[in-house]
């Protein structure tokens, strides 16, 4: 397995106008990662999978990690991949890509398509940090049910009080008796937060 | 006398269909709260008749965000809470976490130590791949009995768990650089006499399974995962090599002590039931192997590295990847560290039987339903783990 400065440089010769950069992981774990760039990071795994130097068929994990806003950055989501080789017996090769925090921004090209196994990691990247993968054949929720609004792994999260509370058939009966009897109940909701208050 | 058929008639028939009735597919949904699904685990199945023609696993029942909980705690804190991942396994679990945090913090554990660690790792192993043998076939039918015996040598395995760890299936056995309490010559006495009498049991189960007819006519050629596909969709462990692929971390990383035990990597050819279910008993004939082995050479030593202060324990900025060959695949742990490093910024499970189930529906595909129930067996999830 060549030294990532090497894998950076053929990586850069074989998809021109990609971002490269290496990131270094802890000092003892040895474990250095090629950070690229949103547009080209499809064809650069796509090089590492099929170039015979590398063939990169093992897409072992795939994970999100959210960096808060700090004084010299404005934060970013970072989607990782770890990439093995079963049939040269090799790695990893780590990729990352960034995208901004912003939900609508939060976009990434899918990898599915070059790695099934990338299918259900990806989708719970969706889920818990809000990262769209483009082309991603089922891009659904996997974990959380499927009301769920939030990504209840950002590091801004923050639970509801009253995080159980989901909109029932009972709920639409309540809302049906404001509106014919004129008559209020307290939602489940609103009784949490007069708890709160007191 | 018969009348002959009106137009009226006639046209009630559908088009095409040689006067057939006219037929549709129907939704099945098997699960949550369903035995052949190991835990709370949903596949929405569309079925054609008795075949399969459409299925998604739904998951997400046993949620408890582990990642989040453990992101608030301190290093060592969560090494408990390993063990509810994959609760058959609970050694292997805080054997791959311990072994992602001493990559990211550079410690060396004594060699003492990681013979230990091999042969809690692999009694978990043969303890799981028998209990698994067992539920696959409480799937196809054969209540209570085959997991019975399978439940009895397990007995033995836990007993000597709770000797050693205090706790029969929760261990929190691992510590960064080692383990937490040694084990005492009986505990190794006690061990030595599990392996010298399992392969006995293993040779009445195989005796009574392996060529046994019903057993080879509800799994063979059933639920064939080709080896291209088992590759791509990055399904590992015992799965992976009944389809044919020869990775086995223990041989690729060689962590621990395995470097230096001899050991062989079963590999299946066909990737059916039948082969899953092979593998594993071959898996736990080499596991005897590896344990015969790490009982005789364990040399003497500290049980833990003298020099890690679990205390004020700090890692530095950055990340890294540790991964073991869990019973179930390949179970990983992927960390980040932030200043301070006094807990993890990032607590990543790479959880084996949640990718393993990927390619649930390639597998079920044209099979029967009662088929999906011991395909969903052999993949051998346990949803502490799917789920997280």
């Amino acid at each position: 397995m060549e030294a990532i400065e090497k894998i950076k440089e053929v990586a850069a010769q074989a998809v021109p106008g990609a971002k490269l950069e290496i990131i270094n992981s802890t000092p003892a774990a040895q474990q250095p990662a090629l950070l690229v760039d949103r547009d080209h990071i499809y064809a650069v795994a796509k090089f590492l999978k099929e170039d015979p130097r590398f063939q990169m068929d093992f897409c072992s994990c795939v994970t999100g990690v959210d960096y808060l806003q700090k004084a010299d950055n404005p934060g970013f989501i970072e989607v990782v991949y770890h990439l093995y080789s079963v049939a040269q017996k090799h790695g990893p090769i780590i990729l990352k890509v960034r995208a901004p925090r912003e939900l609508d921004q939060c976009r990434v090209p899918s990898l599915t398509s070059l790695w099934r196994g990338a299918e259900f990691q990806e989708r719970e990247a969706y889920d818990l940090y809000g990262v769209r993968f483009d082309s991603h054949p089922d891009l659904r929720r996997i974990l959380m049910w499927d009301e769920f609004t939030d990504h209840p792994m950002r590091k801004d999260y923050v639970p509801p009080a009253d995080y159980e509370w989901e909109p029932t058939p009972h709920h639409d009966t309540l809302e049906r008796t404001v509106q014919v009897g004129g008559i209020t109940p307290p939602t489940a909701r609103e009784e949490l937060e007069k708890a709160r208050k007191k | 006398m018969i009348q002959p058929l009106t137009e009226e008639k006639q046209f009630t028939r559908t088009p095409g269909s040689e006067g057939l009735i006219e037929t549709q597919t129907l939704e099945v949904s098997i699960g949550p709260q369903h035995p052949s699904t190991h835990g709370v685990f949903r596949m929405d199945c569309v079925l054609d008749g008795e075949t399969v023609v459409a299925l998604k696993p739904v998951m997400g029942y046993l949620h408890r965000n582990h990642e989040q909980l453990a992101e608030r705690m301190a290093w060592l804190g969560s090494m408990p809470y390993t063990d509810r991942l994959d609760y058959l396994n609970s050694m292997s679990n805080n054997w791959a976490y311990a072994l992602a945090v001493e990559k990211l913090a550079g410690i060396k554990v004594p060699e003492h130590a990681e013979y230990l660690r091999v042969i809690m790792s692999e009694l978990t192993r043969i303890l799981n791949h028998s209990c698994v043998i067992g539920f696959m076939l409480q799937d196809l039918g054969a209540w209570g009995t085959p997991l019975l015996y399978a439940f009895r040598e397990r007995e033995r395995i836990l007993d000597l768990f709770e000797a050693v760890s205090g706790s029969r299936m929760m261990c929190n056995y691992m510590r960064f650089g080692g383990v937490r309490v040694d084990m005492t010559s009986k505990d190794l006495a006690v061990a030595k006499n599990i392996v010298s009498r399992f392969p006995r049991f293993l040779d009445e189960f195989e005796m009574l399974l392996t060529g046994n007819e019903v057993l080879l006519a509800r799994m063979q050629r059933i639920g064939i995962l080709p080896k291209e596909l088992a590759i791509n969709a990055s399904i590992s462990g015992p799965m992976a090599r009944a389809s044919g692929v020869e990775y086995d971390v223990r041989k690729i990383d060689e962590y621990g002590v395995y470097g230096r035990l001899d050991f062989r990597v079963p590999v299946g050819n066909v990737g059916d039931v039948y082969d899953r279910y092979y593998i594993r008993v071959l898996e736990m004939r080499e596991s005897i192997k590896i344990l015969q082995q790490a009982l005789h050479d364990i040399p003497a030593g500290p049980h833990v590295a003298p020099e890690v202060k679990l205390r004020n324990f700090k890692i530095p900025p950055g990340d890294g990847y540790g991964r073991i060959e869990a019973p179930k695949g390949e179970l990983g742990f992927y960390l980040v560290s932030d200043e301070g490093g006094k807990q993890p910024y990032r607590y990543h499970v790479r959880p084996p039987s949640f990718i393993n189930l990927t390619t649930l529906e390639d597998m079920c595909l044209g099979h029967k339903v009662a088929d999906v129930v011991i395909i969903l067996g052999s993949i051998d999830i346990v949803l502490g783990e799917v789920d997280r």
